[in-house]
This record gives structure tokens, sequence and C-alpha cells, in this order.
């Protein structure tokens, strides 16, 4: 099978290479391939305005493929039919990333290619990088488990290849298990939770109850937002665990027992400010708001909720972004397409600043405090020294609109006030920068 | 009649008093409202919003056209550009103006008119007495400054995802420079004898110097404000004075307006100014400066020589663009 992934519809057939093909059951793209894309119509560059009315030979454009891996993974339904991820979630964010890049490397003699690989298999996913990287592709972004995209790492090590975390927001990544050669554009639990504090604070909703699910990522999402509420003086007077039998979301009727449940299982909470509930896999967060037994708020994963993305935000510019988006992927923009994108474009960035393709040359550069990135999000945005997290304003909203963005104005840091959100570097506990 | 000769002598007197402290001439001061949906008017001698003009969605980019008799404004939401009358302030015509007009600038002929189509990568050419679309140029992501060459022969327009200034021939409507800037480049504006191009950059935090014959970044000015964390310095708006020696710029969420002297490319001092300052312009005398200070809904006026804040006028709702009118 060979199939030219997107954004390679200029390249004819016979310029195709085939790296590996895995079709998959779920996913029509989901194929790995390199090939050299057709010599932009309008290759102009800045240094040879000489040149500019004649399109560039096709070996002058530098090309700078990527690819994206996604790790399939089972996952319950969620509560609202309207939750449910789109297929492409995150790959139409990188590819919107590609489109942005193409644009900019069209004036710079620079093409950008986006291959995508997609399997439930790690094994799979590890072979499919393997042959990409000995190919000479230096960057893959990843939508895959904390325990994958190690394993990914661990086999790249020794390649000249950079990986973008987009999906994975285990704290661990960026502490104990932070590698060189991962970055992160999805946020870690605590610089959301921090968000979250933030906002809670400047309200002075200082008493806080906790509901949270019984799986191991409702688990990391609690300890990120106790840790959240002392840091900024909060407090979390009881905690419960929301125990439930997952599935039949479905169930005729259901509603009338959860109205007589979630009243009666809030009955006995002290008096609180704010109702938290951690659910990382959307069982029951959505059934708290509206349904408590004394009109409290509700905020975490559900109800008031910290995100790095928001479909609605036309905040900082970002309404030509959203309709780029939407015009292209016939849906609204989700923070695993953010993630995506803002890795696409860190590279895209390199490579115009360097004006090279080299994987090195561009992976130094992104590490170098020279690399800045326009993403949005009203300030520049770059990456932590010390574990290649990159900061950013998070938003704090509410399901139609955003209600903040935090850092909280007053939140001060001798760094940058974004340094307020997630762990710091004086506790960091990432080793694998020092020196370098 | 000695009499009447000391009385005239006096009055002669009091009237060259009045005119030495007060403004030559009265101006009108458009200043557009992006969430209001409207211009306030305001006149340049009484400091005060004297009218208000409705208008179209989200109005951004404003200028002057037939000898400051037309008043042009984008009316981005409405994918057009609204003429109205600058001296009855009355509805004239629309212009077509591709998606998402946001800034444009004239040909120093009077015509034609170029805009950038923010949400099309795309600059659109139209002749404002036709009111016909001449050409369309293809540019880089987010088109937002316009800047025509005071010779007329290029037009620069930045694009503020792709992070370039790029040199349109006006003649062939053909790109033929395109020139790297820092992040999120806004405004790109020529000294008037047109021997430098000047392009802020938002995220960038930078002031970028072109030389438009060698096509090359020349210099690049930063800030520095004690106190002011350095990703809340945002310059947007560019002026130069006419001479060529003074330039304001404005700096976003630092609430300042950059005094700095335009010959030797230093950044003198700043001026305190409302909130979320993006765009700023003289009076035709170029005695005053009027600021838009987005966050704050008002405008700040400078005395220009003295380089110090007279008076903050409330406006409407997100002031955004500025031009004064020589009547």
């Amino acid at each position: 099978m060979t199939i030219c992934a997107e954004g390679r519809s200029r390249a004819r057939n016979d310029q195709c290479w085939q790296v590996s093909v895995r079709a998959s059951a779920c996913l029509a793209i989901a194929v790995s391939l390199v090939c050299p894309p057709a010599a932009p119509a309008r290759a102009q560059g800045a240094d040879q305005p000489a040149a500019a009315a004649k399109p560039a030979p096709a070996a002058e454009v530098t090309q700078v493929r990527l690819v994206y891996l996604r790790e399939e993974r089972e996952r319950l339904p969620p509560l609202s039919l309207l939750s449910f991820p789109p297929d492409d979630d995150g790959i139409a964010g990188a590819q919107l990333g590609i489109d942005d890049n193409e644009t900019t490397g069209r004036f710079l003699k620079q093409s950008f290619s986006l291959d995508v690989a997609s399997s439930p298999k790690r094994e799979d996913l590890i072979k499919d990088a393997l042959a990409a990287a000995d190919s000479g592709i230096g960057f893959f972004i990843v939508d895959a488990s904390a325990d994958t995209l190690l394993a990914l790492s661990d086999a790249l090590k020794d390649k000249n290849a950079v990986l973008f975390n987009a999906g994975a927001r285990d704290e661990r990544l960026r502490e104990e298990d932070c590698r060189l050669n991962i970055k992160h554009t999805s946020a870690s639990y605590t610089m959301l939770t921090d968000a979250l504090a933030q906002y809670l604070a400047w309200k002075r909703w200082g008493k806080t109850v906790l509901i949270k699910g019984p799986t191991p990522q409702d688990e990391q999402y609690a300890a990120a937002l106790r840790r959240s509420m002392a840091r900024f003086g909060l407090k979390i007077l009881t905690e419960k665990t929301f125990e439930y039998a997952p599935g039949s979301r479905r169930s005729d009727g259901g509603f009338e027992q959860v109205q007589q449940q979630i009243p009666s299982f809030t009955q006995d909470l002290p008096d609180h400010d704010v109702l938290l509930v951690a659910d990382e896999v959307a069982q029951f967060g959505d059934y708290f708001p509206y349904r408590t037994w004394t009109p409290r708020p509700v905020a975490g994963t559900h109800g008031l909720y910290p995100t790095t993305w928001h479909p609605a935000s036309e905040l900082w510019g970002a309404t030509q972004f959203q309709n780029r988006f939407r015009r292209k992927s016939e849906r609204t923009m989700r923070p695993l397409d953010y993630a995506a994108w803002m890795a696409v474009r860190s590279i895209g960035e390199a490579a115009t600043r360097t004006k090279s393709g080299d994987p090195k040359i561009l992976i130094d550069y992104m590490l170098s405090d020279k690399f800045e990135l326009a993403a949005f999000k009203g300030q520049k945005l770059t990456y932590r020294p010390w574990n290649a997290q990159i900061r950013q304003p998070i938003f704090v909203a509410a399901a139609p609109l955003h209600i903040s963005v935090s850092p909280q104005q007053g939140f001060l840091h001798q760094v940058t006030p974004l340094d307020t959100l997630g762990v710091d570097k004086p506790e960091s506990k990432c080793r694998a920068f020092d020196g370098k | 009649m000695p009499s009447f000769r000391t009385h005239l002598a006096g009055a002669a007197a009091f009237l060259a008093a009045a005119c030495a402290t007060a403004p030559a001439f009265a101006f009108k001061v458009f200043i557009s409202n992006e969430k209001e949906n409207t211009i306030s008017v305001i006149d340049s001698d009484k400091l005060e919003v004297v009218h208000t003009i409705k208008t179209g969605q989200r109005p951004r980019g404003i200028m002057l056209a037939k000898n400051d008799t037309w008043i042009l404004v984008c009316t981005s939401d409405d994918n057009r550009v609204e003429v109205y009358d600058a001296k009855t302030f009355e509805f004239i015509k629309t212009l077509p103006s591709g998606p998402d007009p946001e800034l444009f600038d004239l040909h120093p002929s009077g015509n034609p008119l170029y805009i950038a189509n923010e949400d099309d990568n795309i600059v659109t050419v139209v002749d404002i007495d036709a009111g016909k679309i001449l050409a369309e140029v293809p540019v880089g992501v987010e088109p937002e400054g316009m800047g025509v060459s005071p010779d007329g022969k290029y037009v620069v327009n930045t694009s503020e995802t792709t992070n370039m200034a790029h040199f349109i021939d006006t003649a062939t409507n053909e790109t033929v420079a395109n020139i790297l800037v820092d992040n999120r480049p806004r405004v790109a504006i020529f000294k008037s004898d047109g021997s430098e191009l000047w392009v802020s950059s938002e995220i960038g935090g930078t002031l970028s110097i072109i030389d438009p014959v060698k096509k090359e970044v020349t210099k690049k000015l930063t800030f520095e404000i004690p106190g002011i964390p350095p990703e809340a310095i945002q310059p947007v708006g560019v002026r130069i004075t006419r001479d060529g020696k003074k330039a304001f710029v404005a700096l976003g969420p630092a609430n300042r307006i950059a005094v700095i002297d335009a010959v030797a490319h230093t950044v003198e001092r700043y001026i305190l100014v409302g909130q979320r300052v993006w765009n700023l312009n003289f009076t035709p005398d170029e005695k005053l400066l009027f600021t838009t200070n987005g966050a704050s809904n008002d405008v700040t006026v400078i005395d220009v020589a003295k380089e110090r804040a007279i008076k903050s006028i409330t406006v409407g709702r997100y002031p955004w663009g500025v031009v004064s009118a020589n009547h």
C-alpha cells in the first residue's frame, strides 16, 4: 500500500518511497511514508531577490520531514455524546502546523511534510520510528501513553531525533523520567491544576472538597490538585472516592438515579466554596454540576476546568487560527490538536530561523535561549531549559467560553510568571538536562 | 487716535499670546472602537469626543483619503471597507476588501488601496473610485501591517505567523523580497524620505529597521522597562515624525510609548499611557500624538514637544486605530 499522506498531494507517485506501511482498522490514513515534495510554486528567497521570479529547482528546496506516532488506546466512551474525541484528534492540528510551515517555507525554499503511523502496539510504533529515523527523519510528534513514549525515547536515543510529547500529561515525564530527546508541548498535570488554583485563590474560594475517581489517572490528577491547593494556600477539607461501574452510559432513564445519587453522595461534605472533581477518564465528573447537595460550583476535570486550548478563544489574534483549523478539519480545535500544532510550528520556527532542515541544528536551536514560539497566547513561548516543557498561559474555562487565563495577576516569579504554573526548577527532579 | 492704536496693539498682542499657547488649529481625530462598532470623533482643541459614528462590525484599521475628506475603516467582521464623509460623518459607500480586512495603506497617488486580509493569506488591491478589486497578492500566514513606500514603488506587508515583511512591487503586484523579522510582525512604516522601513514585532518584542534598497534588516531595537516583564513588552504601532528625527512606538500591555531617536536608533524614554496600547497617530501639525489604549477604553494625548502625556479621553470599547484629519 503506497499512499501519499496529507500535505503530499503535490508529490508525484514516482517520488514516493515506502519506509513502512501499516493499515490500521480504525484509521484510514495510518501509513508511514516518506515522499520528497514537488517544488513549491512560489519558492522565493529573501536573500536572493534576483531569483524570485522563477520557481526554484527541486534540488534547492530543503525538506523537513515529520512523523506523527499515535498509540491507539482502549478508552471507555465519555458520558456525553458531545465529548467523543474525533478520529483525527491531534493529527488535524499537526496538519495545520504543516500548512502554516509550508506557507513560510515557500518563501525560504523549505518544504515540510507529515506522515502518520498509528497502531495499538508499542513494538510497531518503535519499528516505524526506527525505520523513519534511519531514513533521516529527525522529528516525531507523539500521542501515546507515558510508558510507550519512554520506550520510543529509549529506542531513538542514539539517533539524531527528537520526540514531541503532545498527549501525555504525566508529571513523571517531566520529572524523574525526563529524557533529553523528549520535548513536551502538552501541559503537565501540575501546570493545569496550578492554573485552576491561582484562579480559585484570586476568587478567594479557599475551602474545597475533592471527589476523585478510582483509576490511576484520576489519582494523578488528584495528586496534582493536592499539591496546587497547598501551593496557593487553599484547603482541601475532605476527600472522597467516587466508585462506579463503568459503561452502560446510555441506559434509558439514567438521570433519575443520578439525580438522587449525587446529592446524597455530597450531603455529608463539610461547608466548602468549591467542589473539586478528579475524573480523568470522564466517567462521572459531568454528573456533578447542578446536582450537588449545596449549590456550589464544580471545578477540576469537569465544571470549571483548566485547559491549554479552548475552541472559543479569540484572544491574541486566535480568530484566524481557529478559522483556519475549522476550514481544514471541519471541527473545532482541541488541546491535543493545539499541542501537535505547537510541536510542528516549533520545528518550523527553528527551520526558519536557522535556514536549515538538519535535525541536529534544529534540535540545538530549539534548546537554545534564542528559540521562541508565537502560539496565540499573547506572549512568546519557550521551552524550560531544565526539562524541555513548553511554558504557556493556561485557560480556566467553562464549556462555552473561557472564564480566565492563568497565571493570574499578582502571582510573581523571578524568571517568568509562566513558571508559577507547574513544578519549578528548584523543585525539579529532572537531571537529564544538567550541564546541557 | 492714539487710544485706538493702543487698543489695536493690545488686541494683536492678546491674539498672538492665545495662538502661542493653544493649538494653531483644531483637527478632528478619528478613533475606531473594535468592540463597540463605532468611530469616536475627537476635537484636538477641546480634547473631547464631539461625535460618534456608528459603523459595521469590528472596526480596526482606519485612514483618510481624498485630501482627508473620506474616512476609510476596515470593518473586519463585515469583510469590507466602509467609507464615511470626514466632515459630515455621513456614510458614503462600502468598498470590497476581501475577507477579514485589518490594516491598509493608500498609494501616494491616492489610489489604489492595499488591504491585508488577515484570514486569507492575501493582500487585496482595490480601486477606491470604482470600488473594484484589481488584484490579490498571495503572502504569508495572517497578513497584518501595510506600508507603501513614499515613492509608491513598493507596498510592504507583514505576516504575523510567517514572520516576514513581504515587499510587493506595485507595478506588477508580485512579491519581490521576503524579509524575515522577529515573531508576530505588526506594523510596517517607511520614513517619509523612504530611507528606512520600520517593522514592529509584537511577540518578538523588537523593532526591525530595514534598508529598503538592500532589503535587509540593518538594526534591531529592543526595549527594557524596569519592573515590566519582557514578555509584556509588545511593540505594535509605530509613528515617525516627517523630519525623520523622532519616533514613537506603542508597547501593548507594557502600557507605555517608547520615544526613539530615529536618527541614532536609540530608545530615549518611555511615556506611561493607558492599558494595552496598540496604535497611535499624530495630528497633522505633529504637535499632539493620540494613543489607543484597548483595555482601558481611552486614548492618551501626548504633547510631542514635551514628550509628556497631557490628557486621557474616554472613547468607545476597545479603541484600536487612530487617524487625524487636516481639518
